[in-house]
């Protein structure tokens, strides 16, 4: 299964912003067998990337014992609407995807 | 004309810095070391945390008894001042070490992931707040592990 779409929401709650995002991506440990009975392949992200216009401001580094299309949450300190989030992922076949989305 | 060739072989070198530059900066770095670790103990010496003091200001919120354990939320909360970043290691999966998060100003040292837990274990949550490293755990009983099928 080949990376898909991302998701993301990101809400004012009080005093912060709440961030969640969801990344289609398999996370396969290297353990699991197809229905071959052959090893998939270790695939799974490595790197994400938080950034609020611009500006990094949570930097995350995974393994495979992350479960399948993660679901991550993060809160940011204050925040606006209209603030721009974008969030970014690396896997470790050099795959990436990137979701922006304005805080609501 | 030679000086308009280096100058057009100076902008293409300039032009290709530039691009390459956001490829790199992709290319962040990964604790190959700590995330290959087989055992904790050695997962926490390759986040520098071997040396971890226990805090109960830092909170793990995750489920006693995990059904399945190919999905379990858990939620990090750190309340140490000047919290920088939070490791999660899972100590008896094959790879115990999960994630570690870098908090920059600007967010609130938290996060709420769902883990992959092979079989029961306690949870390890290491903080670094100024230069040192607190910890905190939590048991986690999974019925069904979540490392194979």
């Amino acid at each position: 299964m080949a990376a898909g779409p991302m998701r993301m929401r990101a809400t004012l709650a009080a005093g912060y912003t709440d961030v969640r995002v969801l990344m289609t991506h398999p996370m396969e440990t290297g353990q699991r067998k197809d229905s071959d009975g052959k090893l998939v392949p270790l695939h799974f992200i490595q790197n994400l990337t938080v950034r609020v216009n611009g500006r990094t401001v949570v930097e995350g580094q995974i393994s495979q014992a992350i479960s399948r299309n993660p679901v991550f949450s993060f809160r940011l300190r204050g925040g606006a609407k209209g603030d721009r989030i974008e969030v970014s992922w690396l896997d470790n076949n050099g795959e990436t995807n990137q979701t922006e989305a304005a805080v609501a | 004309m030679p000086a308009m060739n280096s100058l057009r072989r100076s902008l293409l070198g300039a032009l290709l810095a530039a691009l390459c530059k956001p490829l790199a900066a992709l290319a962040a770095a990964w604790n190959k070391e700590a995330f290959g670790a087989k055992s904790a103990a050695e997962a926490l010496k390759g986040i520098g945390a071997a040396g971890a003091v226990p805090s109960a200001e830092l909170l793990i919120d995750a489920p006693q008894i995990a059904e399945n354990g190919a999905v379990v939320p858990v939620e990090i909360t750190s309340n140490i001042a000047g919290t920088t970043s939070i490791a999660v290691v899972i100590e008896k999966n094959p790879f115990p070490l999960a994630g570690v998060f870098e908090f920059k100003d600007g967010a609130l040292p938290f996060v709420r992931l769902n883990l992959k837990i092979g079989e029961s274990s306690d949870v390890r949550v290491i903080a670094e707040a100024g230069g040192r490293r607190y910890s905190a755990s939590q048991e986690i009983k999974v019925t069904i592990g979540g490392c194979g099928g």
